[in-house]
């Protein structure tokens, strides 16, 4: 087992405090099972493999992947950028990564920048080949706004209601607890390069099977003409535990 | 954020994704900083990287920020000269913009970039 990053340099008012999701993806993308398909779907002397993730919160999955390139894809050139949508987290991510420095004597992978914006809004067309999300996936009533005007509004109300506000960003997923996750998987053709992967978490409350089939059969994207057809496959879950909260991660690609 | 961070993104406003003028997005009143022991030197990691550059994008951003040295054509292949790609390296990898704004020429929306990060949210009116 890969150790851990350390996030002990941060506070988590306002930013996700590492959990048991969190942890599955780690576990998942060093498992023997993906390091392998990613080794051979990224194979050596091919462009330098692109990995965004999305809602990065402390930082601590791409400071994992940044520092255990050369485990989980063997090779070490890798590009790795984060998204957020709280500008908390766009600062603790790169302090993350800072913190945790490659094994001795072993090269890591280049991690770009943090940005603060909605889900891979300013990504080129196509140029993602890993795309890691840990969305927002609680089922609730309603997901909170989120342009750069709600957030200027925020300094007007109570440093209770501003965290309140930074917590819900991180678990409130509306309907089925999909609302972003949806909004992901629409835009995911035009965001995915020709080689491109996605890991994706998902509850139990988020019908995970529903939305494996509706990747796979075009439900997701085109203009009701039928969208892209994904290879989906569950390669990680937390589900021998008791517990409502079964988690699983999903891998899908072209 | 990095030079070679800006070669990668485009005005998030969806009605701009199709326009060749929403990229690359144009820096504007940026200060610089230089931190040349952050990401040290990789030949391996650069040659790896340069197939995927839009190069003439990048010779523009480039000289936005004040560096006209970028060679006319994509440097490529095993012959490339060392120094010529540490230079390149310290451009893309080692140079910062810590403050500054990036346009987008087709809508003119400028985004902040603070403390090294951007923020690229947008107002209400056009999420």
């Amino acid at each position: 087992m890969l150790p851990t990053p350390t996030t002990a340099h941060l506070t988590f008012t306002h930013i996700y405090n590492p959990s048991e999701d969190t942890y599955l993806l780690l576990d998942t993308l060093s498992s023997p099972s993906q390091t392998t398909f990613l080794s051979q779907h990224f194979p050596p002397h091919t462009p330098t493999p692109f990995v965004l993730e999305i809602g990065s919160g402390s930082g601590i999955i791409t400071s994992f992947i940044t520092s255990h390139a050369l485990t989980i894809f063997s090779r070490p050139d890798l590009l790795l950028l984060t998204t957020d949508i709280s500008h908390h987290a766009s600062l603790a991510t790169p302090t993350t990564v800072l913190h945790n420095p490659p094994p001795p004597n072993c090269s890591s992978g280049l991690f770009l920048d943090s940005l603060t914006t909605d889900l891979s809004s300013p990504m080129r067309r196509g140029v993602v080949d890993v795309l890691i999300f840990n969305p927002p996936y609680v089922p609730t009533d309603t997901i909170p706004f989120t342009s750069s005007t709600a957030f200027s509004n925020l300094s007007t109300r109570s440093s209770f209601d501003e965290e309140s506000y930074y917590l819900e960003l991180t678990y409130a997923g509306g309907e089925d607890g999909m609302g972003t996750t949806n909004r992901l998987l629409e835009g995911l053709d035009e965001t995915l390069s020709p080689r491109g992967v996605l890991y994706l978490l998902l509850c139990a409350q988020n019908k995970p099977e529903q939305v494996a089939e509706r990747l796979r059969t075009g439900g997701y994207g085109g203009d009701g003409s039928g969208g892209p057809l994904w290879k989906v496959e569950k390669v990680g879950s937390s589900g021998l535990r008791a517990g409502w909260e079964v988690l699983g991660i999903w891998r899908v690609w072209r | 954020m990095k030079l070679l961070t800006a070669n990668f993104i485009s005005c998030p406003v969806r009605t701009c994704k199709t326009s060749p003028t929403s990229f690359p997005l144009h820096f504007k009143d940026c200060e610089l900083a230089c931190d040349p022991d952050g990401n040290p030197y990789s030949r391996e990691t650069l040659l790896g990287v340069l197939p995927r550059l839009e190069w003439d994008a990048l010779r523009t951003s480039a000289g936005e920020l004040g560096f006209t040295e970028l060679p006319v054509e994509k440097p490529e292949g095993e012959v490339v000269g060392e120094e010529v790609l540490r230079r390149i390296w310290e451009l893309l990898v080692q140079t910062h913009v810590v403050t500054g704004k990036m346009v987008c020429g087709n809508c003119a929306y400028e985004f902040g970039i603070q403390s090294g990060i951007a923020n690229f949210l947008l107002p209400g009116h056009l999420v």
